[in-house]
């Protein structure tokens, strides 16, 4: 294998890594936006309480931040989950009784209080300069750079694919029918016996955790955070991803977060390769007018996304 | 037929003193009703006469501003809307409110009760029991689907049936919940004669069966088919009991008809 081979392919890894990380992160969406209508602007924010969660369990000793717990990776991850989950149920509580604008506004300002408390709460973020020296799964072969990205691929695939089945599951039984009925006709569903408050709390909860561990994995894939990863861009992004590939469908979620991480990183190398250095940091906005130009053609063209709504309500009930 | 507790006269639903405000309007001012267990009552009065706020009230769509309502004993007047199914209440609309996107039997399947796949964790460590109580979910919905006379659109999404098909669905999709009592909006409300035949048939079955109905009609026809004892309302209170024919006679109804129409 040449050493061009080799690079292409690591590098085409790690362009998968962070793209499925993403697909995480937009199975999370999908289940609170896609399947139960609930309009979540601070996405940032629980990956962040996920991200910060697991570097501050699983890091050395430092004086710089909270941690020298230096709890096994997978530890980290479940508590990302916990935690996020978590403060989305707290989110959640507080505010899924009042209408859904109530809800965007809320889980905004969320976000920038926890952007905020990790840029300020040095001794407990390390403040600005985030946490370094995450462990990072197959650490000890991160000088050989194909098959650390490789392996690190294969996990995080795997990952995604086991949560996307878990969700399949879920969303083709009983519960997903309750929540789509919910969406359809709340007060018919209530006079069914079903609680639209419990359901949407669940999802919701469910969803945060899934963006949790999202921010986690991702995390540790690179093996350094900082509070200017959590910011709208992001949210945005993981919007523009749903609606490309499709909201209501796990398929799309994971072929959207894909397609526009790939716009994102190609436009991203445009820019470099277009612009003197001293112009790239503005000119990187570009690549925001890229992902929003691709919105706006979608939205007119292909409203309900590239894979579109699935309608398969109960695996239990035979299609025809 | 579950033995009755308190002996055959017991109440199976009281509605006691009901008030729900609307700013100025008193659409309920003081109603009270009694349905026995086994009976077939009828809820009639002239339109806006708050027969549907009623419902609203007993199944807890809306909160009343004051009174007691008691099922099967139990005080339900604090409880939310799906606790009062859970206890027993079943109830349909007025103007049928089908999940659009869901096909007929899965609507109906949304009816059923106590699953414990509705819950998160079953759906992935308790399987075996969600599939099974699926499968027989599954098999009563199709059953019910067939009572109502819907088996040929059961696979078809809910939002291609008439009016008259949505009110046979809500029908079987609140008789999945296993009721003790039935709260029926205008069953036979904009239906064709054949099928206000076949529902007001249903319901008579039911009711053979053990069903107590407390139904909401208009058609005097259908409510003298249907029920022995009729309760009549105007302008949120009680006006009048009887037999139909007795309410039928009385002045005081005729009056609050022809005043309706008049308003
Ligand atoms: N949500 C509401 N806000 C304000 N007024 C209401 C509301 N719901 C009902 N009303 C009023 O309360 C009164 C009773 O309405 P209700 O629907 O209970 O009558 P009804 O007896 O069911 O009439 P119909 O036979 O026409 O169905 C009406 O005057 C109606 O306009
Ligand atoms: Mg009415």
């Amino acid at each position: 294998m040449t050493a061009d081979l080799a690079g292409i392919l690591t590098y085409g890894s790690f362009f998968l890594v962070t793209a499925l990380s993403y697909a995480i992160l937009c199975l999370g969406l999908n289940l609170q936006w896609g399947h139960t209508g609930l309009f979540n602007v601070g996405i940032a924010g629980f990956v962040a309480i996920g991200g910060y969660t697991s570097a501050i369990l699983t890091t050395p000793a430092s004086d710089q931040h909270l941690g020298g717990f230096g709890l096994p990776i997978a530890v980290g991850w479940i508590a990302a989950m916990v935690t996020a989950g978590l403060a989305s149920a707290l989110v959640g509580a507080l505010t899924l009784r009042l209408r859904s604008d109530y809800l965007a506004i809320t889980t905004f300002g969320v976000a920038v209080v926890i952007h905020l408390v990790a840029l300020n709460a040095q001794r407990l973020t390390g403040g600005p300069f985030g946490i370094g020296f995450i462990p990072r799964p197959f650490g000890d072969l991160a000088d050989k750079p194909l098959l650390f990205t490789g392996l690190n691929l294969a996990l995080v695939a795997a990952i995604l694919l086991v949560l996307a089945l878990g969700l399949e599951r879920l969303l083709h039984g009983p519960w997903g029918r309750v929540l789509r009925a919910i969406r359809e006709d709340e007060k018919a569903a209530e006079a069914l016996g079903k609680s639209p408050v419990r359901l949407r709390l669940e999802a919701f909860t469910l969803g945060g955790a899934i963006m949790g561990l999202a921010g986690a994995v991702h995390g540790h894939f690179i093996g350094f955070i900082a509070p200017d990863n959590y910011q709208s861009g992001l949210t945005f992004q993981v919007w523009a991803m749903l609606i490309v590939g499709g909201a209501g469908n796990s398929r799309g979620a994971v072929i959207g977060a894909v397609i526009v991480w790939g716009l994102w990183s190609v436009s991203g190398l445009a820019i470099g390769g277009l612009f003197p250095p001293a112009d790239q940091a503005r000119a990187s906005s570009l690549q925001l007018v890229a992902i929003g130009s691709m919105l706006v053609a979608m939205l007119l063209f292909r409203p309900g996304g590239i894979l579109g709504e699935r309608t398969i309500v109960s695996r239990w009930v035979k299609q025809r | 037929m579950p033995e009755p507790v308190e002996g055959a006269d017991a109440a199976l639903l009281s509605a006691d003193n009901l008030v729900k405000r609307f700013g100025g309007i008193s659409a309920v001012d003081g109603m009270s009703l009694q349905v026995k267990r086994g009976e077939i009552v009828g809820l009639i009065g002239p339109n806006g006469a708050g027969k549907t706020t009623m419902f609203d009230l007993i199944a807890g769509a809306q909160s009343a501003d004051a009174g007691s309502i008691r099922l099967d004993g139990a005080a339900i007047e604090t409880l939310a809307a799906d606790r009062r199914v859970a206890l027993g209440l079943g109830r349909t609309f007025q103007i049928p409110r089908p999940f659009p996107t869901m096909s007929v039997v899965e609507n109906v399947m949304v009816g059923a009760q106590a699953q414990s796949g509705e819950r998160i964790w079953p759906n992935w460590f308790s399987m075996s029991r969600v599939a099974s109580e699926e499968r027989l979910n599954h098999d009563k919905a199709l059953e019910l689907v067939d009572f109502v006379g819907l088996s040929h659109l059961a696979t078809e999404p809910a939002r291609v049936l008439s009016g008259g098909q949505r009110k046979l669905l809500e029908l079987a999709r609140a008789l999945m919940a296993d009721p003790k009592i039935l709260l029926l909006d205008e069953p036979a409300a904009g239906v064709n004669p054949t099928l206000l035949a076949s529902i007001v048939e249903r319901i008579l079955a039911l009711n053979a069966r053990g069903m107590t109905v407390l139904v909401i009609e208009h058609n005097m026809d259908v409510v003298a088919r249907l029920c022995r004892h009729v309760t009549v309302m105007a302008s949120g209170r009680l006006l009048a009991e009887g037999t139909p024919d007795e309410v039928a006679r009385d002045p005081q109804v005729a009056e609050a008809y022809l005043g309706g129409l008049a308003a």
